[in-house]
């Protein structure tokens, strides 16, 4: 049984269509990419999953049960959530920011202390030295793993992920998707991410899933979408093979 | 005589301590939850912001002549008083509250909403704390302002420290009129720079 399953999803606002006909699976222990450029409605999609946003037609099955038909609440405490610089709160402490979850489903406090203190050990900022600081007082990259960890506390079935590692410098950036593809393999949960950053889609999807005009236009493997021929994945393609005419460019005299 | 006017001192500036903590009080028990309210009905923000704004632009002496004439808020005393210093402490509240909730960073807002949290949880944890540096300074403007404008209270009967401003300004003496208004500045230094502390240390996130 899929974790997530789209079927015919739609959303518009007022007569703009933003999302239409979008149809996929996701299974548990699989990486889908959402990849398309701005507006491409992907992170459309990606909400339609925890019900930030409720389709215009068609639904969206979360455990073999529509969006609509959960108490919106109990199904976002059950879905790991993490955006760009984590979304953090700011007045909270690091251990604070990461025992949201299982305190608001009402986890006894030693449990909540022991899972915080799991967690920022698996991220790589030990409780001991980092548990008491404000997000203020982190680096970005440092930031978006307590994102990740916040996510993870209540041990979620399924993870959302908004292009988390956008404002990044290349080298965070690399060592955290490294980090992701080693929880990944330890956790074995499904996760959704949404990106228009073709190498990191490559990196990181166990399937990508490409997006255009609200539309879903490519689905397959990392492998697949390399020899795929629709327009939009073909431009994406291209970015990958723009990097080699640089280096033409370069040796032509 | 320096102790009679020292006993009558200590009995104003009580007075005028009592009338200004209870119009506080009202207008902060008024304004907070009216701001929130707001916050969530952005339909009614232009219309109420506007109507505290007028209330703001009546002349503080007229503002106690329209209320003395009415049944049951009017007439002459403190309770007249409270009620005109009440809505004058409305707006800098008001609007402080307002701002301060929807300049909650979108992302921090976007993702208390993600993780499951009910608009309660989120208000109460997340909104209000965040804003409460602004919401503290528009209760700062309040009191100040609040504290200044009290003295006039005197003129309708209401007592406070405005009764030695009054009394001295009637008999062209100097130092009646200074011992009314250095404690009522004296007040409004110290509400602020207590008030300015508090800000601080709650803002320290």
């Amino acid at each position: 049984m899929p974790v997530v399953s789209y079927h015919g999803v739609s959303y518009s606002l007022g007569r703009r269509s933003i999302l239409s006909g979008f149809s996929l699976d996701v299974e548990a222990g699989e990486t889908l990419v959402l990849l398309g450029r701005s507006g491409s409605g992907k992170t459309t999609a990606l909400k339609a999953a925890n019900a930030m946003i409720l389709p215009t037609a068609g639904e969206v099955l979360v455990d073999d049960r529509p969006t609509t038909a959960w108490d919106p609440i109990q199904l976002r405490r059950r879905i790991g959530y993490v955006i760009q610089e984590g979304g953090l709160f700011p007045h909270y402490t690091v251990a604070e920011n990461v025992a949201l979850v299982p305190r608001l489903l009402g986890w006894p406090p030693a449990a909540v202390e022991t899972r915080v203190m799991d967690l920022l050990k698996k991220i790589g900022l030990p409780a001991e030295e980092f548990g008491s600081r404000y997000p203020r007082e982190l680096s970005g990259g440092q930031r978006q793993r307590v994102g990740v960890a916040r996510a993870l506390a209540a041990n979620p079935p399924l993870l959302l992920f908004d292009e988390p590692f956008g404002g990044l410098d290349p080298l965070t950036r690399l060592e955290l998707q490294r980090q992701f593809i080693a929880l990944r393999r330890e956790m074995g949960k499904a996760a959704i991410f949404v990106t228009h950053d073709v190498h990191e889609a490559l990196f990181l999807a166990t399937r990508i899933a490409v997006m255009a005009h609200g539309s879903l236009e490519f689905i397959g493997t990392p492998r697949e979408f390399l020899n795929a021929s629709t327009a939009e994945a073909r431009m994406f393609l291209e970015c990958l093979h723009a990097m080699e005419v640089g280096d033409d460019r370069q040796s032509a005299p | 005589m320096i102790g009679s006017l020292l006993h009558e001192l200590l009995t104003l500036t009580t007075q005028h301590v009592v009338l200004v903590g209870v119009a506080m009080l009202f207008a902060a028990i008024i304004a907070i939850p009216l701001g929130i309210l707001l916050t969530w009905h952005p339909a009614w923000r232009p219309l109420t912001l506007e109507a505290v704004n007028v209330v703001q632009t009546i002349p503080s002496l007229a503002l106690f002549g329209f209320l003395i004439p009415l049944p049951l808020l009017g007439g002459i005393g403190p309770h007249t008083a409270i009620i005109a210093l009440v809505l004058y402490a409305l707006l800098p509240m008001l609007r402080n509250t307002v701002t301060g909730i929807l300049t909650v960073d979108p992302l921090v807002r976007e993702s208390a909403t993600a993780l499951g949290m009910t608009a309660a949880e989120r208000l109460r944890q997340v909104e209000l704390p965040l804003a409460a540096p602004t919401i503290l300074a528009g209760v700062r403007i309040a009191a100040v302002t609040t504290i200044g404008t009290a003295t006039i209270a005197a003129a309708i009967g209401a007592g406070g420290l405005g009764v030695l401003i009054f009394r001295g300004l009637a008999a062209v003496d100097g130092v009646l009129l200074l011992a009314g208004a250095i404690p009522a500045a004296l007040m409004a230094i110290a509400a602020d720079r207590g008030l300015e502390w508090v800000e601080q240390r709650w803002s320290r996130h």
